[in-house]
């Protein structure tokens, strides 16, 4: 695998100018999350309104590929309801262990430029920091 | 001797190096360092013709296990200068060594109120067991500043040491900045107020002749596989009256003369403190690299690895957007130089690095403190041994010339 196809653009303009990565005022919910391997950190902060994420953002420091994910994520999630976003969630961790299919992948739109990472053991937990986060909220949401 | 001597040494010395004929540039030595092929022949000639349970068994086989052990010692011991091989504790590594040390040493020798001195460039196993037993003994836990390049000053050290230190906890090489502190003048200063004084000479110990008894050192740790021997042997040196005072730090087989149930004495040092059956085969593998290193000598080690570090460092400085962490001067760099990408996370630069065959690590260095001191989160590392080439530095630099722009950042 060449760089062009794992830091592409879309990669690297996600990394470079982020369109979520700064702080909302009063989210509902707040999770950090942390990367084991190498003890990079992000904060996800979504606001809720009758199960529907009206906005979200994240802070924190990375490398381009856990930034550049976590910006597509949050992007991706605006507006969908939870439901949606675990759906997202599950379908990019999967996609990122190798197991899902193309037309899951199509479903992941832009974050389906990382699929090249299921190919990358060393950098799969940079690329799933910021789904995995989100995955945590909403499987809290339901307890 | 001239650059083309040692240039043509080098190039003969490599061959010896099996896995360095892939097609990487391997440029993380100080993570550990490849192995030639006498020490990987003499830890299989050893398992081949001389493996038995040593000290145990009264047959041929394992009093000629228990030899090559015990040889393994006396080598070491002669390599760092030690007064007797009785000086030389083998554990697992560094980390072990170290652990060892501080939970023995503190357990009776650390009291309420009195004050351990760590610097705070010590690689996280030179931190954390003493932190955790001074905490133990409601002892303080002194922090010893260098300045940012990791010069430690007199007035600096001055500062921490007072009639309540027992014990100073500092590196001979930095792993992060290479910096080489001058022990043998901290030692005395130590000495002078009454301390001891425990090195860790990981990144120093393979790089450059170390004298125990010139640097008056009490303890000194090191790994054998950051020195072209196996992983899984390493050395605590101690003096003798300190290794006398101190308890077992594990309990086990070999480690005793008489257990009873109510009465128990134990073996006499060092084997007091090698709990169970000892790693022959790595004390081999060590010993073999030590003459390995003998054979090659310092004068060609550094005078190589001297060039090596120049040649990065005025590369590195001759790209825009990168930034050399510590002294900017080669001359304070022992084979060790750490950068950062500026805009470029240590994990990219590495990553794309890697794809080339690039081989440099990334990340906090097991050195947190030291990353809090100089306030980066992360770092890119180059480090060197003696096998590397100058055309391995220039793959380095021409590979790390191309990091910024396929992160999309201009220059």
């Amino acid at each position: 695998m060449d760089f062009k196809t794992f830091y592409n653009e879309v990669v690297t303009d996600h990394n470079m100018h982020p369109l979520h990565k700064h702080s909302i005022e009063d989210p509902d919910i707040e999770m950090e999350g942390v990367n084991p391997s190498c003890g990079d950190e992000i904060t996800v902060q979504l606001k809720v309104k009758d199960g529907i994420i009206s906005d979200g953002s994240f802070i924190g420091d990375g490398c381009a590929i856990s930034q550049a994910s976590a910006d597509i994520m949050i992007d991706m999630i605006i507006g969908k309801n939870v439901t949606e976003a675990k759906h997202l969630a599950d379908n990019f961790i999967r996609m990122i262990k190798g197991e899902a299919t193309q037309d899951e992948i199509d479903e992941l739109g832009e974050a389906g430029a990382l699929s090249d990472i299921s190919h990358m053991p060393a950098r799969v937990k940079c690329a799933v920091l910021g789904w995995r986060t989100v995955d945590e909220i909403i499987k809290g949401m339901d307890k | 001797m001239t650059e083309t001597k040692i240039l043509e040494k080098v190039k003969e010395y490599r061959k010896c190096f099996p896995l360095l004929s892939q097609d990487i540039a391997y440029l993380d030595n100080a993570a550990t360092t490849q192995k030639p092929s006498k020490v990987l022949d003499a830890v299989r000639d050893y398992y081949e013709k001389n493996n038995a349970n040593p000290f145990r068994g009264v047959y041929d086989l394992s009093e000629r296990a228990t030899e090559c052990y015990e040889n393994a010692r006396a080598k070491t011991a002669a390599f760092i200068n030690a007064e007797a091989p009785e000086n030389i504790i083998f554990v697992r590594n560094a980390s072990e060594a170290l652990n060892l040390l501080a939970y023995s040493w503190c357990e009776d020798n650390l009291a309420e109120g009195d004050e351990v001195v760590v610097s705070v460039m010590e690689h996280h196993s030179d931190f954390l067991p003493w932190k955790y037993m001074a905490e133990k003994k409601k002892a303080h836990l002194v922090k010893l500043e260098p300045d940012e390049t990791g010069y430690i000053s007199d007035e600096a050290l001055d500062k921490c040491l007072s009639e309540k230190t027992r014990i100073v906890a500092l590196t001979q090489v930095s792993n992060v900045l290479g910096r080489v502190n001058d022990i043998k003048h901290i030692a005395e200063k130590v000495h002078a107020c009454g301390a001891l004084i425990s090195v860790d000479g990981a990144q120093s110990v393979p790089h450059m002749k170390v004298d125990v008894r010139e640097l008056d050192c009490d303890f000194l740790s090191f790994s054998g596989h950051k020195m072209f021997g196996p992983m899984g042997i390493g050395v605590l040196y101690g003096k003798r009256e300190h290794f006398e005072k101190m308890r077992p730090f594990m309990y086990g087989g070999e480690m005793i003369q008489t257990v009873h149930w109510d009465r128990v004495t134990y073996a006499e040092v060092p084997h007091r403190f090698e709990a169970g059956t000892v790693n022959v085969g790595g004390a081999v593998g060590l010993s073999a690299a030590i003459d390995f290193i003998n054979e090659v000598g310092w004068d060609i080690i550094e005078a190589q690895e001297e060039i090596l570090t120049k040649r990065a460092i005025e590369g590195i400085r001759a790209i825009d957007g990168i930034r050399i962490i510590g002294s900017q001067n080669a001359n304070d760099h022992k084979g060790i130089v750490t950068f950062c990408v500026n805009d470029v996370h240590p994990h990219d630069t590495s990553d794309i690095l890697g794809r080339s065959g690039v081989c440099i690590r990334a990340g906090h260095h097991c050195a947190q403190p030291l990353m809090d001191f100089l306030g980066v989160k992360s770092t890119c590392r180059v480090s060197f041994a003696f096998y590397n080439t100058e055309e391995e530095v220039d793959r380095f630099l021409e590979e790390l010339s191309k990091v910024r722009g396929l992160l999309g950042y201009g220059f």
